[in-house]
């Protein structure tokens, strides 16, 4: 659950503050599957990076799953990054000297899970992305859909409470992008909370609902007043 | 956690072989520096002191340097003797003469000495033949000689040359016994020496004179050594009016620990030296890291991302620099090994090079010395890295 109560994020860019997020609020429950639109410099994606506790909020309130991430410390930060968010970026950012298999598991390794344990979801997660066989191949190897997908098996095989997602088909033609909003569809099937990052409306429309942003602003949240 | 650390830090010095290692080239010429200078030395060392040991650590050396006008006689060092302290005396004088054989027309430079038949007692000489010099000998001042294995193999062509005649400066001498060779000594055959009797070497240079100035006395067990250089110095004090400064007496300790500290400051000058360049490789190690942590930003940045502490990315480095380091130092004690075999194979037989325990574990705790303190700014300063900025960095 992702709650936000008047977060504000301000950026000095020299001598101007841009708002960058302004006084946003929020509600994301358990298991949906929204997405966040708005255009480039609407403040999306510092709204993602504060989901995804990469930064930190200037002023209010950040709940996730009832928890206040406020004056965490580094390593305490990193702890809930690697517990609970599973991120899948527009450019993959797989690293490069690792083999596919290896770039799934290292999550793992940093949640300090057993080395069975590690392997067994590994191959479960690469089996689910339909990447069966390729677990020896290098990012460098592999098409851009496919590393995607290892990408995602990646994020899967660390079990987040959710997966967030900043453009994922951004650099795929159409018709791989739509095999990874499969994906997407598979994974919320099941239960999982996915926040979608997009400027593209036509992706944003697939999600069960969407948030618009504009300068830092909250227009629209999608939810149905009633 | 540490396991997978050295592994990602394997990956990643195997992935750019050459950079790693040139980056290793530093640490591994200074650590075949280190071994391999502080081992020569420590081999020259041991086999000075097996000659100086060799020689007997129950014999002094007494040289007068003011014999007050009232010298000391070769009956003077007779009367040494009757101490109890005291197995022998002998006098010891030296000069250079032109040894000339006729039968082989070889003409060489030897070292003369004047003693007495306690000599070879005091410095444990061996005889290959004949005898050594006698009593006689001295009281009648005969043209007599005892000559080392060097003179008789190389001037006369043989060992077997007792009663031979032999011309040092033109005056005939008989030879009279040949000291047999050590193989653990190549001076025994490298050199040419002769003794005379002192009394003989008088009569073949005006170098020499009746007035004793150096004289070695044996004591009658290791045991008694210093009851024997007490014996000494209360008789020379006595005769050279309680001047301490009138002789000096030097035994094999003495001799041994200047050695010692000689050697000592040369193993600590070049161990300095290549301490130095080991220095300058870690620098190296340092600056390639700086490189790599810049270059490795979006990497640090998503590793963060997914889930990786500070700690994590600290270790990651820090642990690729110590390898880096101890991979150098690994390198570099092999290579010291292989070339104090091809010393040891080309050089000299004489002294043992091998590479000592001591000079390794050195070499290796100043590795991981310097592996993390030239690895701790690069891996802090990788670990500080904000995920945000790391993810955004184009490289």
């Amino acid at each position: 659950m992702i709650v936000f109560r008047d977060v504000s994020k301000i950026y000095q860019i020299g001598d101007t503050e841009v708002h960058a997020l302004d006084h946003a609020n929020i509600n994301i429950q358990d298991g949906e599957f929204v997405s966040i639109i708005g255009p480039s410099g609407s403040g999306k994606s510092t709204m993602m990076n504060i989901i995804g506790c990469l930064d930190m909020a200037d002023s209010g309130l950040y709940l996730l799953d009832g928890q206040p991430i406020e004056d965490y410390s580094e390593s305490e930060l990193a702890k809930v990054r690697s517990k609970k968010i599973g991120f899948i970026f527009q450019s993959f950012n797989l690293i490069g000297n690792l083999t596919a298999e290896e770039n799934v598991e290292l999550p793992m390794i940093y949640q300090r899970i057993p080395k069975a344990e590690r392997k067994r979801r590994v191959d479960e997660a690469l089996k689910k992305v339909k990447l069966s066989g390729r677990e020896k191949h290098k990012p460098n190897e592999l098409s851009g859909g496919q590393q995607q997908r290892v990408a995602i098996a990646r994020a899967i095989a660390s079990r987040p409470s959710l997966f967030l997602t900043d453009e994922p088909t951004g650099n795929l033609d159409s018709a791989t992008g739509r095999e990874i909003m499969a994906l997407f569809h598979e994974l919320h099937a099941q239960g999982n909370t996915i926040v979608l990052i997009t400027h593209d409306e036509s992706i944003a429309k697939q999600a069960s609902r969407s948030i618009h942003i504009l300068d830092g602003k909250v227009v629209d949240s999608g939810e149905v007043t009633s | 956690m540490i396991r997978q650390s050295v592994k990602m830090a394997w990956k990643s010095i195997t992935s750019n072989k050459m950079r790693s290692f040139l980056t290793m080239l530093g640490i591994i010429i200074g650590v075949l520096a280190l071994v391999v200078l502080v081992s020569l030395v420590s081999g020259a060392t041991t086999s000075v002191t097996d000659q100086i040991s060799s020689m007997g650590t129950n014999m002094i050396q007494v040289s007068v340097t003011d014999d007050k006008d009232n010298p000391l006689k070769l009956a003077d060092i007779q009367a040494l003797m009757d101490d109890d302290e005291i197995a022998s005396a002998a006098p010891i004088a030296q000069t250079t003469a032109t040894a000339y054989y006729s039968a082989t027309s070889e003409e060489e430079s030897a070292a003369v000495y004047g003693t007495t038949g306690a000599y070879a007692d005091i410095m444990g000489l061996e005889l290959y033949s004949g005898r050594f010099l006698k009593g006689t000998d001295i009281d009648n001042h005969t043209n007599v000689v005892v000559i080392n294995a060097g003179f008789a193999e190389t001037i006369l062509g043989g060992m077997n040359v007792v009663g031979e005649t032999v011309k040092l400066n033109g005056v005939e001498y008989q030879i009279v016994g040949v000291l047999a060779s050590d193989d653990s000594d190549t001076s025994t055959i490298e050199t040419y020496e002769a003794y005379m009797p002192y009394t003989s070497l008088v009569r073949l240079t005006d170098s020499v004179s009746l007035e004793i100035s150096s004289f070695y006395v044996s004591a009658s067990s290791e045991d008694t050594l210093e009851l024997a250089e007490d014996a000494v110095t209360e008789v020379l004090l006595a005769r050279f009016s309680e001047d301490e400064d009138a002789f000096t007496i030097i035994n094999q300790s003495t001799i041994m620990e200047a050695m010692e500290s000689v050697t000592n400051t040369m193993a600590l000058l070049l161990g300095g030296i290549a301490g130095i360049s080991l220095l300058v490789g870690g620098i190296g190690i340092m600056n390639i890291m700086l490189v790599s942590v810049t270059e490795r930003t979006r990497e640090i940045g998503i590793r963060k991302a997914i889930g990786a502490g500070r700690a994590v990315i600290m270790m990651q480095f820090l642990i690729e620099a110590l390898m880096l380091s101890l991979m150098g130092c690994a390198i570099g004690i092999f290579l010291s090994w292989v070339t104090l075999q091809i010393i040891a194979a080309v050089g000299g037989d004489s002294m043992t090079y091998s590479i000592s325990m001591n000079v390794v574990w050195i070499a290796v705790s100043f590795s991981i010395f310097i592996g993390v303190v030239f690895g701790i700014y690069p891996a802090n300063k990788a670990a500080k890295k904000k995920p945000i900025d790391a993810l955004r960095y184009i490289g």
